[in-house]
C-alpha cells in the first residue's frame, strides 16, 4: 500500500522535501554532535536532569492516547459520523508513539544500551511499564489500522477477530497516559508532581489536544485534498475538545488551590516559579501567562455555539487549545518539577539550539509519518470512488 | 575427571598410611601452609563487613575547620571524579551545602549563626528504602542486601536519569560529557566512567572489601565522620547515636537515610 504515498503533486512533494530536510538536519545534529559529545550539548544540568525531550515525550503520549476519542464513540457507541476519520485518529496514534520512542531514545545517555530494559526487566520501575504499554499500544494501532484499511480497500467488512482488539485498544489508550503520569506522580522527591490528579489531568489535556489537532488536520485535508470528513464530525470533535479543555482547566485550578491554600512552601514554590518567578528567575512566567490567556480564549470560543460552529473561528480556538496545552505540558510541567531543586536552589534551564533542532526533527518525522499514512488512506478511498472495489 | 576404582583404592590406601604415621601428617600440614602463604604480593586483609553500614557526622567537629574540603578531595581523587569547573556538568560524590539547603525546610530566621553557616557534608544516604533503585528500569542500581550499600553498575546504566530525578537528596550525578579529560590525575586502581551514565558515592565498597574505611572517614582531620554497623550495638555509630541527638535529611519521605547528623 506504501506505493500510494509515492505519487502526488508538486505541493505534496514540496511538503515531503521540507520534512525530510528537517529530519536530515536533526539526524546530523544528533549523530555528529549530541552522540559524539554527550547530553552536555543540551541545556540540561545536574539539577534539571530532564527537560525538553522528556516534556515532548509526555506531550506526545497524550496525543497518542487521544485517538481513543474517535475510536470510542465509533466502536462503542456506534457513532457512524466518525467512520471516515477513525483511521486518521489511529494513524495519529501510530505516528505519536513512534515519536515518543524517538524522544526517549535521544534522551538516553547510553542509547545503544536501551535493550537492557528488556534484558533486565524491572517490574518495580514505572519506566519498564511505560515501555511495555507504549510498545503494546503501537502494535495494537498498527494492526488495527492496517486490517481496517485493507478491508476498506477490498470493500469488505473488517474481519470479526479485530473487534475485540479494537475494544482492547480503548482501555489501553487510557493506560499509556496513566502510566506516563505515574512516572512522575510516584516520586516522593518531587512535590510538584506528587499529586493524585496528575494522571486525570494528563488525560483531560490529552483529550483536548488530540481532537483539536484532528480538527486542524481534517480542515487542512479539506483545503488541500479531495477528502472532506464533513461538518458533523468536526463539530462533534469540537464538543469533545471543549469539555476536555474545561475539565483540564478545572483540574489545574484544583492543583493550584491545594498547593496555595495548604501553604506548604515546597508545594507552592513550583507554582511560584512558573507564574511569578523566584529570586529573579522567571524564565517561564511569560509562557505560563500566555498559556493561561490562550486557555481562557479557547474556552470562550469553544463554549459559545456561534463561534464554535463557525469553522474559521474554530480553527483559532483549536490552535489556542494546542498551544496552551503544549506550553503547560510540553514545557512547564517537566521543568517546574526540578525548580526549585530538592535542596531548594533555584536554577535555570533553557533548551539549547541543537536540542530544539533534534526535537523539531522528531516532530518532522511524525508529520512525515502522518502525511504518508493519510496519503495512503486517501488514495485508497479515491480509488474506490473512481474505480470501484478491486 | 574420572577416577577409576583401582586408582581410588590406591590413593585412599596411601592416605590412610600417611595418616597413620605422624610424619605423613606433618608433610600434609607443611604443604597446606605453603599453599596459603605463596601469593605474598596481593593484599589479603580481612574485609570490613556489617549487616547495615551507616555513618554519623558530627557537625560540631566538622565546623572546627572552616572551609575544610579534605573529605571531598580524598573521595574525588580516590574515585576519579572529574572536575568540570561548572555547576551544569558537575559531578560530586560528597560535597558541602549550607544548613538551609542540606536540611531544606528545617531552617528558620532565628537559627544560630553558627548553625546557619555550617557547611554540611552531603553524600549518598544509602537509604534503607531507596527510591532511586525502585525506579531504575535496568537494575543498574540496587541495594546490596548483605550490608545495605546502594550500588551502581556503570556498565548496565542506560543513562535515563530516572534515579537522579527520584533521589530526594541530590546525591546522584550524570556524566553529561566524557569525564576522562577532566580528571586531574587518574587513579588506575579505580575505574573511570564513560559519558552517559549516572554515578554516586558507594560508601567505598571497594575499600571495605580490602579492610579499609571509606576514604572520607579516613581523611577527615577533625574525626567528624564515624562509620560502622548500625545493627551492632557495640559499634561506634551506635554509641554516638546513644549519646547524642541526631537528625537525618528528609526522614518524613520514608526513605530511611543512613547518614545521621549531630548538629
Amino acid at each position: 500500500m506504501i506505493e500510494k504515498a509515492l505519487s502526488g503533486n508538486k505541493q505534496y512533494w514540496g511538503w515531503i522535501a521540507l520534512l525530510v530536510t528537517t529530519i536530515a538536519v536533526a539526524a546530523y545534529t544528533y549523530i555528529r554532535y549530541q552522540y559524539q559529545i554527550g547530553l552536555g550539548i543540551t541545556g540540561l544540568s545536574r539539577d534539571v536532569t530532564w527537560g525538553f525531550y522528556i516534556a515532548q515525550f509526555t506531550f506526545m503520549v497524550g496525543v497518542a492516547a487521544s485517538a481513543v476519542m474517535v475510536v470510542l464513540p465509533y466502536y462503542l457507541h456506534n457513532y457512524k459520523e466518525f467512520g471516515k476519520i477513525t483511521i486518521l485518529g489511529e494513524f495519529i496514534a501510530v505516528a505519536s508513539v513512534i515519536m515518543c520512542m524517538t524522544f526517549i531514545f535521544v534522551d538516553m545517555g547510553q542509547p545503544f544500551r536501551i535493550t537492557n530494559v528488556f534484558l533486565y526487566p524491572s517490574p518495580h520501575s514505572l519506566m519498564f511499564w511505560d515501555t511495555v504499554v507504549l510498545f503494546g499500544y503501537l502494535v495494537l494501532n498498527v494492526l488495527i489500522s492496517r486490517v481496517t484499511l485493507t478491508a476498506e480497500r477490498k470493500g469488505i467488512a473488517p474481519p470479526g477477530w479485530i473487534k475485540p482488539i479494537i475494544i482492547l485498544s480503548i482501555p489501553w489508550a487510557f493506560s499509556i497516559h496513566t502510566v506516563t503520569a505515574f512516572l512522575y506522580s510516584g516520586l516522593a522527591a518531587r512535590p510538584f508532581w506528587l499529586t493524585a490528579i496528575l494522571a486525570p489531568r494528563f488525560l483531560a489535556s490529552a483529550f483536548a489536544t488530540g481532537p483539536a489537532l484532528l480538527i486542524l488536520l481534517v480542515l487542512i485535508l479539506r483545503k488541500f485534498t479531495k477528502f472532506d470528513a464533513g461538518r458533523e464530525p468536526v463539530q462533534k470533535l469540537a464538543i469533545i475538545a471543549t469539555y476536555a479543555m474545561a475539565v483540564n482547566v478545572f483540574f489545574v485550578l484544583m492543583e493550584v488551590f491545594t498547593a496555595i491554600y495548604s501553604n506548604i512552601p515546597e508545594h507552592m514554590a513550583h507554582f511560584q516559579y512558573l507564574f511569578v518567578g523566584i529570586e529573579g528567575h522567571a524564565t517561564y512566567v511569560g509562557w505560563m501567562w500566555t498559556s493561561v490567556i490562550l486557555a481562557v480564549v479557547s474556552l470562550i470560543l469553544l463554549f459559545n455555539p456561534k463561534t464554535r460552529r463557525n469553522e474559521s473561528i474554530l480553527v483559532v480556538a483549536c490552535i489556542a487549545v494546542v498551544l496552551s496545552l503544549w506550553i503547560d505540558k510540553g514545557l512547564a510541567m517537566v521543568i517546574a518539577g526540578f525548580v526549585p531543586t530538592v535542596l531548594g536552589h533555584v536554577v535555570d534551564y533553557i533548551p539549547t539550539l541543537p536540542e530544539l533542532l533534534i526535537s523539531l526533527g522528531i516532530y518532522a518525522m511524525g508529520a512525515l509519518l502522518v502525511t504518508v499514512f493519510y496519503k495512503m488512506t486517501l488514495s485508497v478511498r479515491h480509488q474506490l470512488r473512481t474505480e470501484g472495489y478491486k | 575427571m574420572s577416577i577409576d576404582r583401582r586408582k581410588f583404592m590406591k590413593v585412599s590406601g596411601l592416605t590412610a598410611l600417611a595418616l597413620a604415621g605422624g610424619k605423613g601428617i606433618n608433610v600434609l600440614a607443611q604443604e597446606d601452609s605453603t599453599s596459603v602463604a605463596a601469593p605474598k604480593t596481593g593484599s589479603f586483609e580481612t574485609p570490613l563487613t556489617a549487616k547495615r553500614w551507616a555513618m554519623v557526622c558530627d557537625l560540631s567537629k566538622c565546623r572546627e575547620k572552616e572551609g575544610c574540603d579534605v573529605c571531598i578531595k580524598a573521595c574525588h581523587e580516590r574515585h576519579n571524579v572529574p572536575d568540570f569547573g561548572n555547576p551544569k556538568d558537575e559531578i560530586k560524590w560528597i560535597w558541602k551545602e549550607h544548613f538551609e539547603h542540606a536540611f531544606h525546610g528545617q531552617e528558620h530566621e532565628y537559627i544560630t549563626d553558627e548553625i546557619r553557616h555550617t557547611n554540611v557534608p552531603l553524600l549518598c544516604n544509602h537509604c534503607d528504602n531507596p527510591p532511586c533503585t525502585r525506579v531504575c528500569p535496568t537494575e543498574a542500581t540496587w541495594k546490596r542486601e548483605s550490608d545495605g550499600i546502594v550500588m551502581m553498575d556503570w556498565h548496565r546504566c542506560i543513562g535515563c536519569r530516572y534515579c537522579v530525578v527520584a533521589c530526594p537528596y541530590g546525591s546522584r550525578s550524570f556524566n553529561w560529557r566524557d569525564p576522562r579529560p577532566h580528571i586531574e590525575k587518574i587513579d588506575e586502581s579505580f575505574p573511570t566512567r564513560t559519558r552517559g551514565v549516572v554515578e554516586k558515592c558507594t560508601f567505598c565498597e571497594e575499600r571495605l572489601a580490602k579492610g579499609l574505611l571509606p576514604a572520607c572517614v579516613e581523611a577527615c582531620p577533625a574525626k567528624a565522620l564515624a562509620f560502622g554497623d548500625l545493627e551492632d550495638p557495640e559499634s561506634e555509630v551506635r554509641a554516638l547515636l546513644r549519646e547524642h541527638f541526631t537528625i537525618r535529611r528528609r526522614p518524613e519521605l520514608g526513605t530511611a537515610p543512613e547518614i545521621f547528623y549531630i548538629v
